[in-house]
């Protein structure tokens, strides 16, 4: 125990290991505060469907032979990120069928135009890039490290001014546009948030991970508590806690990071499953 | 001027035409009681009037310096999701969101008045329940209150009484009578239960093929004589 403590306690000496801590639990904390509010609305999957747009963004970028596909990728994805977020309740194709229609789309799209225009050869290294994130966690250098840092206060300062509106919208849309809150402006408003976290988070640490980290805590949390704030708080709790405990296992037995903060997540998961069944039989 | 006046509305979904030739006004300390079958337009007529339907053509016109922030509504059903977690409370106290402007947080004399309104409906003792787990006459009062918490001047109810006991339906009519009479807050109402539309109301707008709207004497007035000319003909 003490042996890994001190190896442990070695690897903190590295840098690049403070950086993922940093980043890891930072982006782990946002997408749990926005998965509470994404899974209700049934956008669970939108860091998969944003995933894809992404891929065939970069597909499109390399068919007009952009060298530096940074700025249109993102610009794509954050677009389709509104567009899909921003019509809110009352839109004609409701959440989970419309992240499934760009999703798809836009892979099929992708993959066309990369196979037609064919100009790199590794196709599925593309893609394995857009679903494990461009840079691995463990290589982040300072700059993404303080960009995180940013947008995190940015997304918690939102989160909390904004806290009872987004209640408000995610519970009774209509309500809240017939007494007069201006819902079109927080829809947008909460879509912009939404897109750039997931947006930054998919090229750190990958789309497979943020769908986890949006999903998992919120799910877990609402198989135990039963009102909004006590669930936005335990899932903020359990994500931190998932992320450094993933980060830290997957150091000390050398294992993929995004997976093993994955699989943290679906055991606590579990562990919220048992105890949210116990609750109910013990209350019969 | 009166609080809302509607001019040769017509209602409907994607251009097709549900009601038309709707005018009405209601003034400030009215109770309108509104009528008519299933799928005849009322919750239409409700909608529009909210801003949440556009209308075809037409115009609604509001008066008296009244706002969107200072209107209070019950919908008739609200598509919540199986798995919402929310506590009573906290969905009662939601109703004050569209006044707050952008202030960020309720404030005490705030949480004191949503504590009054879940008192006044009788749900004090599931205030920190989870709202899923209500029955349907429980969730009613729930959104009765988020309702009133949202209202200064005019409350708009669609089937109230719906699903509530007889008990809970007699007290529910006289919590809006009183609304109306004490706190001067204007009632619009749709309602099945013409017998009590009649008694609280003070004016009756009929949808259906031939549309009407005045006040109760004039509508009690109204059926008498149509059925008069029924039995006439009969
Ligand atoms: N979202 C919608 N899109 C298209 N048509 C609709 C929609 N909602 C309702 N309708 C139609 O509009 C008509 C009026 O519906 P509405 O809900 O206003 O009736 P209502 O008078 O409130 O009936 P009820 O007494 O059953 O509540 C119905 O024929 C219905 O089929
Ligand atoms: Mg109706």
């Amino acid at each position: 125990m003490s042996e890994s403590l001190n190896q442990l306690y070695t690897y903190l000496q590295f840098p690049f290991v403070r950086y993922a801590l940093i980043v890891g639990v930072l982006i782990a904390f946002c997408s749990s505060l926005l998965g509470v509010t994404l899974v209700l609305k049934r956008f669970s999957f939108i860091g998969d469907g944003l995933s894809h747009v992404a891929f065939g963004a970069m597909a499109v970028a390399g068919v007009v032979g952009l060298t530096n596909d940074m700025p249109l990728v993102l610009f794509i994805t954050t677009i389709s990120a509104i567009l899909l977020l921003r019509t809110g309740t009352n839109a004609k194709i409701k959440g989970d069928a419309a992240v499934a229609m760009i999703s798809v789309g836009a892979l099929a799209v992708g993959y066309l135009l990369m196979n037609v225009f064919s100009k790199s050869s590794n196709v599925s290294g593309d893609v394995c890039t857009t679903l494990f994130g461009s840079t691995s966690i463990l290589t982040l250098n300072k700059t993404k490290v303080w960009l995180c840092v940013v947008l995190s206060v940015i997304v918690v300062a939102v989160f909390i001014i904004f806290y009872n509106k987004i209640f408000a919208l995610t519970f009774d849309e209509n309500f809240a546009r017939a007494t007069g809150t201006r819902v079109s402006a927080y829809n947008l408003m909460i879509a912009v948030i939404i897109a750039s976290v997931i947006v930054l988070a998919m090229n750190l640490v990958g789309s497979l991970l943020i769908s986890a980290l949006v999903i998992f805590p919120a799910l877990s949390s609402m198989r135990v508590f039963k009102t909004f704030k006590s669930v936005t708080v335990c899932s903020a709790i359990v994500s931190v806690f998932c992320a450094l405990s993933g980060i830290l296992i997957s150091i000390i037995i050398s294992t993929p990071v995004g997976s093993t903060i994955v699989l943290v997540d679906i055991l606590v998961f579990f562990g919220f499953w048992l105890v949210g069944n116990f609750k109910v039989r013990s209350a019969k | 001027m009166s609080l809302i006046e509607c001019k040769n509305l017509s209602l409907g979904y994607d251009g097709h035409e549900i009601a038309k030739n709707l005018n009405l006004s209601v003034n400030s300390g009215d109770y309108l009681c509104i009528v008519g079958e299933n799928g005849s337009g009322k919750t239409t007529f409700m909608k529009t009037l909210l801003g949440l339907n556009p209308l075809i053509s037409g115009e609604i016109k509001f008066g008296d310096g009244l706002k969107r922030s200072e209107i209070g509504y019950l919908p008739q059903q609200t598509a919540v999701q199986r798995d919402f977690p929310a506590s009573v409370f906290e969905i009662v106290i939601s109703g004050f969101c569209g006044s707050m402007g952008l202030k960020p947080f309720y404030s005490k004399a705030q949480k004191a008045q949503a504590q009054i309104n879940i008192e006044k409906m009788g749900i004090s003792h599931i205030k920190d329940r989870c709202y899923r787990e209500l029955s349907g006459g429980q969730q009613q009062r729930v959104l009765l209150a988020r309702a009133l918490c949202a209202t200064k001047k005019l409350i708009l109810l669609d089937e109230p009484v719906s699903g509530l006991d007889s008990n809970a339906t007699a007290e529910m009519y006289s919590i809006v009578k009183r609304l109306n009479s004490e706190d001067n807050i204007t009632v619009i109402m749709i309602s099945h239960d013409i017998s009590a539309a009649v008694s609280y109301a003070t004016h009756i707008l009929h949808i259906g093929a031939s549309c009407f709207f005045g006040t109760k004497e004039d509508y009690i007035k109204n059926q008498n004589t149509t059925s008069l000319e029924v039995a006439e003909n009969e």
